[in-house]
C-alpha cells in the first residue's frame, strides 16, 4: 500500500488509517503455528548435493530444512549451493555443505518474533518447532504476509457483521416508530471527564452507519452543549440523544441559571464566561453559534432563575443535500445547502470556499 | 508537512506519536476551544498553548489529527493517554507561539484564510 502518495491530494482515509494500526496489532496477536507452512519440503541427511539442485529448481525454493529420522540436522539456502557448485562437488553429501547451527523458532511464538528475526539476521525462511524440539514447519516472510492478510481479511468480515448488525438495528426490529435513546448526565465543573458524553455520541452514530460528517456535526453540536452545562450551571444538565433512522434529537437540559437574552446569547463572541472559565480556553462566545452551525433545526428557551432547554435536530440521511455537497466541492465551490442555516451569517469558510463543518 | 519536517521546524518533540501516515496542510493556532470548532479542515495542525484535556477532546470533535503544544508546555499524563485512545498525535515546542506559527508559515504550512463576513 503506497502511503506517501504521489497524488498530493490524497487523504489517509480512517479505513487506511485502521489498517496500518491493525497489521503491527495482530503481528503481536497471531501465532508461528497458525501463519506458517505445514507440508514443507525437506531434505533427508543422506541425500546429496547434485540431488538438492534438483529439487529445488524443480520445486522453486531457496532453502529446506535438512532433517535425520524427523528431527532438524541442519538447514540448506541458495548460497550453500552455490559455493558447492563453484567448488565443482555436486557428488559430496548434504552433511558438507548444510548449516548445523540453526536458528528456530516455536510454534507458540507470535509473528512478531519472527518478523524481528528476519529484519535483523536476514534469514530467507525460519524452521519452526514445537515444544518437545520437533520439526513441525517452515515460515517465510511470504506465510507471514499472507497469514496476516487472512486474519485481516476476517477482521473486516467480523467488523461488517457488527457495523450491519448495528446500522440494520432499525429494521429488524418491527414497530411503527423505534429509536435508540442516549442519556447522560453531566455534573458541574468537571472539566476532566468534559466532551466524553459528546464522544459517545459520536461513536454510537459512527457504529449505527452516520457519515463521518454528520458524525462530526453532532459530535461537536453536543459537545458545546456539553461544555456550557460544566462551565456556565452550578448544577450540571442532562443530555438526551434520541436516535431514529432518519434523524437525532438532542435535548440539553439545566435548572439554571437561565440566559437573560437568548439573541444575543446566540451572536458570536459574545460570552458571560467568567475569568477562570476563559483560561481554561473558553468563553470564545462560539457555543451557541458553533451548535446553530452544525445543526438542522435549533430551539432555545431559557427562564432567568429556571433554566435552560436546548433543543437540536440533525437529519441523518439527507441524500439529496450530502451528493450536492460533495459535487459541488468536487468543482470547487461550496454552496450552502442547508436551508436552515442558509440565511444565518455564522461560521467560517475555509480554502477555497470548503465548508468549516 | 509531515510530523518530522513540523519537529524540525519548530525544533520540537513529539509526545504521541501518529497512528498512522500523516500529511499535514494547515495550521490553526487558538487558545479558545470553540474558535477551533468554528473552522475545520481534516488535515489540520493545532497550534496551542492549552494543556488541558480539552484541548484533545476539541481535536477529537474536530477531526483533526495533530495537535502542538508551545512554550515547551507538557500535557499531564491523563491527556496524553487520551490523545493516544483517541489517535490524535501530540507535538511540543520550546518556541512560543507567535514563533511557532511563523516557523511553520514558512516552512510551507498554509493557514485557512479570511473569516467570511468580517467587516
Amino acid at each position: 500500500m503506497e502511503l506517501s502518495s504521489l497524488r498530493a491530494e490524497h487523504v489517509i482515509t480512517d479505513k487506511e488509517a485502521k489498517t496500518i494500526g491493525r497489521i503491527e496489532e495482530l503481528s503481536y496477536e497471531l501465532r508461528i503455528g497458525e501463519v506458517m507452512t505445514r507440508n514443507f519440503i525437506s531434505v533427508a541427511q543422506d541425500m546429496r548435493m547434485e540431488q538438492v539442485l534438483d529439487l529445488f529448481r524443480e520445486k522453486r525454493i531457496s532453502g529446506a530444512p535438512v532433517v535425520a529420522e524427523g528431527s532438524l540436522a541442519g538447514i540448506l539456502s541458495i548460497e550453500d549451493l552455490i559455493r558447492c557448485l563453484r567448488a565443482g562437488d555436486t557428488q559430496a553429501l548434504v552433511t558438507k555443505y548444510m548449516a548445523r547451527q540453526v536458528v528456530t523458532i516455536r510454534a507458540g511464538d507470535t509473528v512478531i518474533e519472527a518478523l524481528k528475526l528476519f529484519t535483523q539476521k536476514q534469514y530467507g525462511r525460519l524452521p519452526v518447532v514445537d515444544e518437545s524440539g520437533k520439526l513441525v514447519g517452515i515460515l517465510t516472510k511470504g506465510d507471514v504476509t499472507r497469514g496476516v492478510l487472512r486474519a485481516l481479511e476476517s477482521d473486516y468480515q467480523m467488523e461488517e457483521i457488527r457495523r450491519y448488525r448495528a446500522s440494520h438495528l432499525f429494521e429488524d426490529i418491527v414497530s411503527e416508530r423505534s429509536s435508540l435513546i442516549l442519556r447522560y448526565t453531566i455534573a458541574p465543573r468537571d472539566f476532566a471527564c468534559g466532551g466524553q458524553a459528546s464522544s459517545s455520541i459520536k461513536k454510537a452514530l459512527l457504529r449505527l452507519g452516520a457519515t463521518p460528517q454528520i458524525a462530526r456535526r453532532c459530535g461537536i453540536a453536543v459537545y458545546e452543549a456539553e461544555m456550557n452545562l460544566i462551565l456556565h450551571t452550578p448544577n450540571g444538565g442532562t443530555i438526551t440523544a434520541e436516535i431514529e433512522p432518519h434523524l437525532i434529537n438532542i435535548k440539553v437540559e439545566d435548572d439554571g441559571p437561565g440566559i437573560e437574552d437568548p439573541s444575543l446569547a446566540m451572536k458570536p463572541g459574545y460570552s458571560t464566561a467568567s475569568e477562570q472559565v476563559r483560561e481554561l480556553g473558553f468563553g470564545a462566545g462560539m457555543g451557541l453559534p458553533n451548535i446553530e452551525r452544525c445543526v438542522d433545526e435549533m430551539s432555545l428557551e431559557s427562564a432567568v432563575g429556571v433554566g435552560t432547554t436546548l433543543t437540536m435536530k440533525i437529519d441523518l440521511q439527507p441524500p439529496a443535500i450530502e451528493l450536492r455537497h460533495r459535487y459541488a466541492v468536487s468543482l470547487g465551490r461550496w454552496e450552502k445547502t442547508r436551508p436552515a442555516i442558509a440565511s444565518r451569517q455564522a461560521g467560517e469558510s475555509g480554502p477555497e470556499g470548503e465548508v468549516a463543518t | 508537512m509531515k510530523p518530522e519536517e513540523i519537529i524540525a521546524a519548530v525544533d520540537g518533540q513529539i509526545l504521541v506519536a501518529p497512528p498512522s501516515e500523516l500529511n499535514l496542510v494547515y495550521g490553526c493556532a487558538s487558545d479558545l476551544m470553540s474558535d477551533v470548532l468554528n473552522l475545520t479542515h481534516p488535515r489540520t495542525l493545532l497550534i496551542t498553548g492549552l494543556v488541558n484535556i480539552q484541548s484533545i477532546r476539541t481535536a477529537e470533535m474536530a477531526d483533526l489529527p495533530a495537535i502542538l503544544f508551545v512554550r515547551g508546555k507538557v500535557p499531564p499524563p491523563e491527556t496524553l493517554q487520551l490523545a493516544q485512545e483517541v489517535g490524535i498525535a501530540v507535538m511540543v515546542s520550546p518556541y512560543r507561539m507567535f514563533d511557532c506559527c511563523g516557523r511553520l508559515f514558512q516552512a510551507g504550512l498554509r493557514g485557512l484564510g479570511k473569516v467570511k463576513n468580517a467587516p
